[in-house]
């Protein structure tokens, strides 16, 4: 069954994507309510960045995001002159990290369901007294609330399931920074494959569960 | 205190130019009608502040929305005005009471205005549905109420019967005249149907390739000689008339107005008080002296006011004063010269058939 190193990786790696698809959800819905109706030049650009940890290797984000937040990094140097001390090889760390890391997953499905609201509903709530923000909530916001979950969804299955961040950024601390698939890979390497069955099978039996869920899951609704 | 509606609004895109300005009047229904592509929508949109075209100026009653010489742009939620759309805006993730109520405590109207509401526009029994259990005339019956709702300044309505059959139309357009009679509200009507705008407006403006070709008083309007082809192609006119009597033996409604009596061929009861009928210019003939051995029942005296050429080298149009009430008469230019008609003769004009649009 699950020693007690399995279940505070689990129970690490719970926290981590919970926190990590908050974060997401709150910085990441203005980005999608900004791509998905702006008209600006730089739309393109921004949306090509959100998009990069799709493409790029795991090894290689981490790997500038060990450089920036080193000691002699940029943001090792602001870290540091504000006390927080550094950030690699910390909870706070793979945090950060997995932030940037699972950003499309949640940025591309809210940008989608903005979208899919459209302008009109908004021009509605306009001339309905409604200022800028109280539209946002009280018209955008409940029309994307597809968008919304499975960008949540996405958002915490996508974090769970990251391997190559974690280990450039957290190393592979017991309680700190070690999730769940480091530890899986640990277990394999140490040629515990029955507690690597065990753990790999509940990340399975989690990833269809989640995709279930979501395929259950309308498309955003329409106005009527 | 300026009242009335002000608006000056030039917008030129690539291949479109708008350029406007216009005085309406600060009560009653005034229709926007042009073909499609003439510019109504976006002048609407520009009344609302839903688009904003520099260097215009936009003021009601007074109230100055936008005035771009002073850098005075007033954004949409804060106009006092209510904006029906062409399709159904309806709220999805509301029901019917939901819709209503969004406008309604964001402009600080008590909710004891509801129902009364919602009960002249009949949508008083499915304020607990959701907008995809409602037909498209409900749905916009519910889309006019909210908007009334919100007690605007202005009410701005983008052809909200466009979406609908023609049975739907019907459906609505009762509800509008009443609340046409009802309002104290102006409203601008944007329509490309000319039976609509004839049925609900008292003041008429026709767009036409982001031009207003004419903006008056509905009547004086439709009478006017110079209207470009869109709108001359099949010119009618409107009179009011009173009904009074009844003859149920031949089934004909008598009717009097400035010119004289007129029949027609359904029954008006005189509760109804003024109705407005329609005459297309066709249907008009004029004759010198009165003919009594004819199956016309409509004759009445009039004076030529003006004549005008038309599109087709064959016909001439003559607008006739009855009464102080204009009347068109489309004739061909050959009547025209062996009558001798000219400026100031008497004649009597003779109409085929009259139709009782409101």
């Amino acid at each position: 069954m699950l020693s007690a190193e399995d279940l505070a990786a689990l129970w690490l790696t719970l926290q981590l994507a919970v926190l990590v698809t908050l974060v997401l959800l709150v910085i990441g819905s203005p980005i999608a309510w900004w791509l998905a109706r702006t008209r600006s030049a730089w739309k393109r650009p921004i949306a090509a960045i959100v998009a990069l940890p799709l493409v790029l290797p795991p090894t290689v984000l981490g790997f500038y995001l060990l450089v920036a937040m080193g000691p002699s990094g940029p943001v090792g140097a602001l870290t540091q002159a504000t006390g927080l001390g550094l950030l690699p090889f910390t909870f706070a760390g793979l945090v950060v990290a997995s932030v940037i890391y699972s950003m499309p997953f949640v940025v591309q499905p809210l940008q989608a369901a903005f979208a899919a609201v459209g302008e009109r509903p908004l021009e509605v709530a306009a001339t309905l007294r409604a200022t800028p923000l109280d539209r946002f909530f009280s018209v955008a916001a409940p029309m994307a609330m597809p968008g919304f979950v499975t960008a949540a969804v996405l958002g915490f299955a996508h974090t769970v399931g990251e391997f190559g961040v974690v280990l450039m950024i957290g190393g592979n601390i017991p309680g700190q920074t070690r999730t769940v698939s480091v530890l899986i890979y640990d277990q394999v390497q140490a040629l515990q494959t029955t507690h690597a069955h065990w753990l790999a099978g509940i990340l399975l039996l989690f990833s269809f569960v989640v995709l279930l869920g979501i395929y259950t899951f309308g498309p955003a609704r329409k106005m009527a | 205190m300026d009242a009335g509606i002000r608006a000056k609004v030039s917008i030129s895109h690539p291949g479109f130019l708008l350029d406007v300005d216009l005085h309406l009047p600060g009560s009653g229904v005034t229709a926007l009608l042009g073909p499609s592509g003439a510019g109504k929508t976006l002048l609407l949109r520009t009344l609302a502040g839903l688009e904003r075209a520099r260097g215009s100026y936009v003021a009601v009653n007074g109230e100055v929305w936008q005035d771009d010489a002073a850098a005075v742009f007033i954004p949409t939620h804060r106009r006092a005005l209510g904006y029906v759309f062409q399709e159904a805006s309806l709220f999805p993730h509301l029901d019917v009471r939901g819709n209503l109520e969004y406008g309604m405590r964001r402009a600080g109207v008590t909710a004891a205005g509801l129902l009364p509401v919602a009960t002249q526009l009949g949508i008083e029994g499915l304020l607990e549905r959701r907008p995809h259990n409602l037909s498209g005339g409900e749905r916009q019956r519910v889309a006019i109420a909210r908007a009334l709702l919100l007690q605007p300044q202005l009410l701005l309505l983008d052809e909200p019967l466009a979406s609908l059959d023609i049975a739907r139309r019907e459906e609505i357009l009762p509800y509008l005249e009443r609340l046409h009679d009802a309002l104290r509200v102006p409203c601008v009507y944007v329509t490309h149907m000319p039976e609509e705008a004839i049925r609900l407006a008292d003041h008429l403006v026709l767009l036409d390739r982001g031009k207003v070709a004419a903006s008056g008083p509905l009547q004086e309007t439709l009478a006017r000689l110079d209207l470009p082809p869109p709108f001359a192609a099949d010119a009618a006119t409107v009179i009011e008339a009173t009904p009074v009597a009844f003859d149920a033996a031949d089934h004909l409604t008598e009717l009097r107005f400035s010119g004289g009596p007129l029949f027609v061929a359904r029954r008006v009861e005189p509760a109804q008080g003024k109705v407005r009928c329609r005459i297309v210019a066709r249907d008009v003939s004029i004759t010198l002296q009165r003919q009594t051995d004819t199956s016309i029942l409509n004759i009445f005296p009039a004076v030529v006011a003006d004549l005008a050429d038309t599109a087709s080298a064959a016909q001439v149009l003559v607008r006739l004063d009855c009464g102080g009430t204009p009347l068109l008469a489309q004739l061909t230019r050959r009547s025209c010269h062996a009558l001798g008609l000219t400026r100031g003769k008497s004649v009597w004009v003779q109409v085929k058939a009259v139709a009782v649009i409101r």
